[in-house]
């Protein structure tokens, strides 16, 4: 069944709603490429990846912010509660072909919108210790 | 790259019906678990009128107007040297399944910045009644000789 949806009046900014960690593959990234229609071979071909002078294959910029607004939804209860999402690039995730790779999310209230009910949504998106999203914001209505 | 692009308005792309399993497929992909993404019953009990799509599934119906633009003759992208900068989604209601899309390319601003240019692509996607749906930004980084 959907999870209920938070109540928004007991949000407090700066408050973690949702963490999660994700362990990508090389089978990841064959399935993002069928299901997106995106088939940049940077992202399955170590040899392309090298021609082009990068540090091996990567994951595609919009897997990682697809997956990454998820916590999000699961916390939210409805992906139909997410209005706006943005986020920047702004570090490659190589995937190793043998270990991948794990991005861990976290999620922090950022702003409360108490008129729409709504609230900013804050993701700090990380693989080997460093960030790989900036401004990455989820807008999220709750009622 | 061109700067006269600023401006510019693409014609409307062919309408992308949004399918049931294209929707779980991409879900998947994404590793969207929730139930209203993949099972009719819970879309249906949470109103909607069939399975929804992750947020950035709109990515797959705004790439063909992306193609649009590096297609351009005149626009001068050399789409090897294309680097996605950001990326922003601002919804009026979210895509289900049974949903025929027509995304409308604008290009908002061309900027040079040292070597490299900056892009930023506006992609209105509407659905068959014509009512705004979702608008899909997309800034693109075009590396330049260093």
């Amino acid at each position: 069944m959907p999870a209920a949806t938070p109540d928004f009046d007991a949000l407090a900014v700066g408050d973690v709603v949702a963490e999660r960690t994700f362990a990508l593959t090389r089978d990841s990234l064959v399935r993002y490429a069928g299901a997106s229609g995106d088939f940049n071979p940077i992202h399955y071909r170590d040899d392309v990846a090298a021609s082009v002078g990068l540090p091996g294959v990567l994951a595609h910029g919009m897997l990682t912010m697809g997956l990454a607004v998820q916590p999000v939804v699961d916390w939210a209860g409805d992906p139909a509660r997410v209005v706006d999402y943005q986020v920047r690039f702004t570090r490659p995730v190589v995937v190793d072909p043998e270990s991948g790779a794990e991005l861990t999310v976290s999620a922090k209230v950022g702003q409360l919108d108490a008129e729409a009910g709504a609230a900013r949504i804050d993701l700090t998106v990380s693989f080997e210790g460093a960030t790989v999203l900036g401004k990455a914001q989820v807008r999220v209505v709750l009622r | 790259m061109n700067p006269e692009l600023q401006g510019r308005v693409f014609p409307p792309t062919p309408p992308y019906l949004v399918g049931r399993e294209k929707v779980r497929e991409f879900a998947r992909a994404v590793f969207a678990t929730n139930p209203i993404n993949h099972d009719v019953d819970a879309a249906r009990a949470a109103g909607h009128a069939d399975v929804v799509a992750p947020p950035t599934f709109a990515v797959v119906v705004q790439e063909s107007t992306l193609a649009q633009l590096l297609a351009e003759p005149d626009a001068g992208i050399d789409f090897t040297r294309v680097v996605h900068g950001d990326q922003r989604f601002t919804f009026s209601r979210p895509i289900v399944a049974g949903d025929e899309l027509v995304a409308t390319l604008t290009v908002s601003s061309v900027k040079t910045l040292g070597a490299h240019s900056m892009v930023t692509a506006e992609s209105a996607i509407a659905d068959a009644t014509g009512e705004h749906v979702v608008t899909a930004i997309s800034t693109l980084v075009v590396r330049g000789d260093e």
